[in-house]
């Protein structure tokens, strides 16, 4: 390997280093997010819609 | 851009997969020990007054009033609405966990493809069901439990932590970091579970014991087709960002 292809190589490689760690922060946002109004979130109307599936899934419910 | 938009419709192809199965399996399953449970739920309480003017002891003979809960549909619009609510949450926790997955996947930064995605899944089922579960077991409704937030609060320390160590175990090379995380996995059943001072549930036991069995079996199903699916549709992703050895030999060539 060249020197000029072990660069070329590496500033790909730090580059997609970088849009993977956008991508990954951006899914656990809105996978945080989902799982938060989906497992966790009290307002009676959100707990009523997703209450028999949170005790299927084992989520604290009551 | 194009890996978000590639890593999001993996997500959401695997969570509508995995979610679609987990809702065939729960009407069969859990469901109808829901529904069965609901019957138990006491629903009004004896009023304190009235137990008082009865006297103590003709209110302790007849105890709570149990009723229909107020969730079991009478109708079949109810019906047809409740299952459809349970499955739209179940799409939902299905997407909400293919991102989360998608995510560990994508930075562990290692070759994928459905086989592995399966492994990758186990891990899942292991974190956010088995480990909670060794501490909070599947609840029906109408059983004793302590404080809701505590019990979440015990259910997120106990999933994170056997995450952690398990993503330690696979990936780190510190054994610093391996110990922290096992130690974090570890704690929360240390400390202890929130449980009720005592437990009179209303739910009989026989049905209380099905339900766990019942819950943990769907939510290893639902892991390993998430799991899979991940990992097919995400193995393009991984290879892609592959040319990491490139990374290691960098500081030379720089």
């Amino acid at each position: 390997m060249t020197t000029h292809s072990i660069h070329t190589a590496g500033a790909s490689a730090s580059r997609s280093a970088a849009q993977t760690a956008v991508a990954a922060f951006a899914a656990i946002l809105l996978g945080s997010f989902l799982l938060y109004g989906v497992g966790f979130a009290q307002p009676q109307q959100i707990h009523d819609a997703a209450h028999d599936a949170r005790h299927s899934f084992a989520f604290p419910c009551h | 851009m194009d890996l978000i938009r590639r890593l999001f419709t993996a997500a959401l192809v695997a969570g509508v997969l995995s979610g679609t199965a987990a809702s065939v399996v729960q009407q069969a399953t859990t469901v109808p020990l829901i529904l069965e449970a609901e019957k138990y739920e006491v629903v009004t309480p004896p009023p304190a007054t009235a137990a008082t003017a009865a006297g103590p002891a003709e209110a302790h003979q007849h105890g709570p009033v149990r009723e229909v809960g107020e969730g079991v549909p009478t109708t079949l619009d109810e019906a047809m609405q409740r299952i459809g609510l349970t499955i739209a949450a179940n799409l939902i926790t299905g997407v909400a966990y293919a991102l989360l997955l998608g995510a560990a996947i994508l930075l562990a930064g290692r070759p994928v493809d459905a086989r592995r995605g399966l492994v990758w899944g186990m891990g899942g089922f292991i974190a956010v069901s088995l480990a909670p579960s060794f501490g909070l077991p599947p609840e029906l409704p109408g059983m004793a439990g302590a404080e809701l937030e505590l019990r979440q609060f015990w259910w997120l320390s106990a999933a994170a932590g056997a995450g952690a160590a398990m993503l330690a175990l696979a990936f780190a090379r510190n054994r610093l970091v391996i110990v922290a995380a096992v130690l974090a996995a570890a704690l929360p059943h240390l400390i202890g579970a929130p449980h009720p001072e005592s437990a009179e549930g209303a739910v009989p036991p026989e049905l209380a014991a099905r339900f766990v069995a019942a819950s943990l079996g769907g939510a290893a199903l639902f892991w390993a087709i998430l799991g899979s699916v991940c990992g097919w549709l995400i193995s393009g992703l991984v290879t892609s960002a592959e040319s990491r050895p490139a990374l290691r030999v960098q500081p030379g060539a720089r």
